[in-house]
């Protein structure tokens, strides 16, 4: 099997359902023949054409507006926002026209579009090319939001991204992109949207989390595991919107202990809407508070290598809130 | 040669047209009575607007060009097929409304047989919608082409910047007609704009830009077609302004006495297109005395069979409140 990196996967993923289905195309800044800056669109417009593999003018609210309006048509669009943090003035075409199309024509209109956008810091990108940026979508339904925090979960995610018949949002961790890598099958693999998914098993606590946080707490759970003999029940919630509850539900209440982790900050974030899935469903169940680690409550992160080091949620953080919710 | 013949189009056509546009004020003026006597909750008017809105719209292919309808565009929806009927169905936001089953106000149109995209109400989200249109429309080598009207107040915004940048880039088959009727709500033209035309901007994104009187169907008509001509050559997309005066206050909502003057409207009344154009149908002979009352006669009693129909069909029901949020 060959290893691959979270970036060739998501490549891959594109690649492969273009070849499959020739209504599928690209469209993004620089996508075309620079290939992404980040590399994402790589050998893509040299094999599809400039037809397949648009390059746009510089102006995201057209991206994705265009990109809705293809669909509406009968194409699938991939738009791809160069920074999760750009997305901001494409938000009415997907807030107000994107997750409202069907429901709004009363299931007359469809528009079976996927948005791809890198998120996340840890990259130097400073305050505007760091950001977690999935709070705002995660309260509009119509919409659905896929955060894969593995090469194989982001093929196959994306996959199913595509192959879906409304709006879906796709971010990806552009600190993972070429740090995650692993053996992925040379197959066909959807993974479903709505499934979060149990990574590992565990009967002392329980871990629920997202995107590239899921690697950290992977490696944190790996050494408790190792120097403390701690199991730790490992949640990645994989769609952050709509959630699945009935995963969260029994994971919580497999160990009665949880941690949430984010990168976004604190307040009013994805873990936020699973504290309260978990405060209706399981109050009983649960043997200790309710445990949050997320980013602090500034704008955004900080350029500066010291004040983006303080931001990051990162993998010793991660065991000392496992260690002390497993010790309770 | 008459105006008519010298555009290609036969007697049959402009009566047809006059027909539509009539309708469109009739159904427009039933619309503000039911609003008025409480039977609907709101009306947003095409009134002063319906002639440059048909002869727009039978300057496309109405068997298989799309559309991306402004709140305003009664007449258009009517020219591209909408019925009567419909139109009242969603004015009393009934089940079988076919723009949304009632689920978005008067004026949101959309229908997917007529492939008219649906809208909403954030105004010139529709521009991107119909240059993605024309995107799809040159990459399967359909020769339909994307129509897509608004405001001029809507002009402003950075939507339709955008979708008119991204169309004259990549020279698609999009018309944009901003129907200029002078007002945004209470904002009137000078204060929204400082350009001497709406279509003056189009130098600016390197699009054929063109400015008509929106009162006069000939020239609207010529003009729209020779863009949908452009369009589907390939030569890329095209900006109308088609001026007129907007006749009604900007909804049932709004009072237009608090920001223009009676003497003003008064005025505009007197040069409604749609005047004009019954005066030159009668000058033509092509609209006699027994066929326009033929005509108004046929239209009330459409408008009032559709009224009754609406009126008594079924809302949806609240069980049907959590459908079509996904597939």
């Amino acid at each position: 099997m060959p290893v691959v990196s979270y970036i060739e996967a998501i490549k891959t993923a594109m690649e492969e359902e273009m070849e499959r289905d020739e209504r599928v195309f690209i469209l993004g800044e620089d996508v075309g023949k620079r290939g992404g800056v980040f590399r994402a669109t790589e050998g893509l417009y040299e094999r599809f054409g400039a037809k397949r593999v648009i390059d746009t003018p510089l102006a995201e609210s057209a991206i994705a507006g265009v990109g809705i309006g293809a669909a509406m048509y009968g194409m699938i669009p991939i738009a791809e926002m160069q920074f999760a943090d750009f997305i901001l003035p494409a938000v009415n075409q997907i807030i107000s026209e994107a997750a409202k199309i069907r429901y709004r024509s009363n299931n007359d209109w469809t528009c079976p579009i996927t948005i791809r956008a890198p998120y996340g810091g840890g990259v130097h990108g400073a305050l505007y090319h760091s950001q977690s940026i999935e709070a705002i979508f995660a309260n509009q339904p119509g919409l659905k939001i896929v955060m894969p925090s593995s090469p194989r979960d982001a093929k196959g995610l994306l996959k199913a991204a595509i192959r879906d018949p409304d709006p879906v949002l796709y971010f990806e961790h552009k600190k993972a992109y070429r740090l995650l890598k692993e053996e992925i099958d040379n197959n066909e693999e959807v993974i479903e949207i709505g499934k979060a998914n149990l990574l590992q098993e565990g009967a002392d606590i329980t871990v629920i989390t997202y995107g590239l946080c899921v690697h950290y707490a992977k490696e944190a759970a790996k050494e408790l595991a190792a120097e403390q003999g701690i199991e730790v029940n490992l949640l990645d919630l994989r769609t952050i919107y709509p959630l699945d509850q009935e995963a969260i539900i029994n994971a919580v209440n497999k160990t009665g202990k949880v941690l949430l982790i984010t990168e976004d900050n604190k307040e009013g974030s994805i873990i936020s809407e699973v504290s309260a899935i978990i405060g209706e469903h399981c109050l009983f169940e649960l043997d200790a508070p309710i445990k949050r680690l997320a980013g602090p409550n500034v704008p955004a992160m900080p350029y500066a290598p010291t004040l983006e080091k303080a931001f990051m949620v990162n993998q010793d953080q991660i065991k000392q809130a496992m260690l002390d919710l497993a010790l309770f | 040669m008459s105006k008519h013949t010298e555009l290609g189009l036969s007697e049959e056509e402009v009566l047809e047209m006059y027909r539509i546009m009539l309708t469109a004020r009739r159904v427009d003026e039933r619309m503000w009575l039911l609003n008025r006597a409480g039977k609907i909750p709101f009306v947003v008017s095409c009134q002063g607007q319906e002639v440059q809105q048909v002869a727009a719209s039978f300057a496309l292919n109405r068997e298989k060009d799309y559309s991306a309808p402004y709140y305003r565009d009664v007449g258009v929806v009517l020219a591209l097929g909408m019925s009567i009927k419909e139109l009242m169905l969603q004015a009393f936001a009934k089940a079988e409304d076919p723009n949304s089953g009632g689920r978005q106000m008067p004026g949101h149109f959309g229908s997917r047989k007529l492939r008219m995209l649906t809208g909403s109400s954030p105004v010139t989200t529709q521009v991107p919608h119909a240059v993605g249109i024309g995107l799809a429309c040159q990459m399967n080598n359909d020769d339909a082409i994307a129509f897509v009207t608004l405001g001029e107040g809507s002009s402003n915004q950075g939507d339709f910047h955008e979708g008119a940048n991204f169309a004259a880039v990549h020279k698609l088959p999009v018309i944009i007609m901003v129907e200029n009727n002078q007002y945004a709500i209470s904002v009137a033209l000078n204060e929204q704009v400082a350009c001497e035309k709406i279509s003056d901007r189009a130098i600016g994104y390197g699009m054929h830009g063109e400015t008509v009187d929106g009162n006069d169907p000939f020239a609207v008509y010529k003009a729209v077609k020779q863009a949908a001509d452009r369009a589907r050559e390939g030569t890329g997309p095209s900006l109308i302004e088609a001026v007129s005066y907007r006749l009604t206050p900007h909804s049932s909502d709004d009072d237009d006495r608090t920001y223009r003057s009676e003497q003003e409207v008064k005025q505009a009344k007197e040069n409604d297109g749609l005047i004009s154009f019954r005066e030159y149908l009668i000058a033509h002979n092509i609209l006699t005395e027994e066929n326009e009352r033929e005509m108004e006669q046929t239209i009330k009693s459409l408008i009032d069979e559709a009224t009754d129909y609406a009126d008594a069909a079924p809302y949806a029901s609240p069980d049907t409140l959590l459908d079509g949020v996904y597939q």
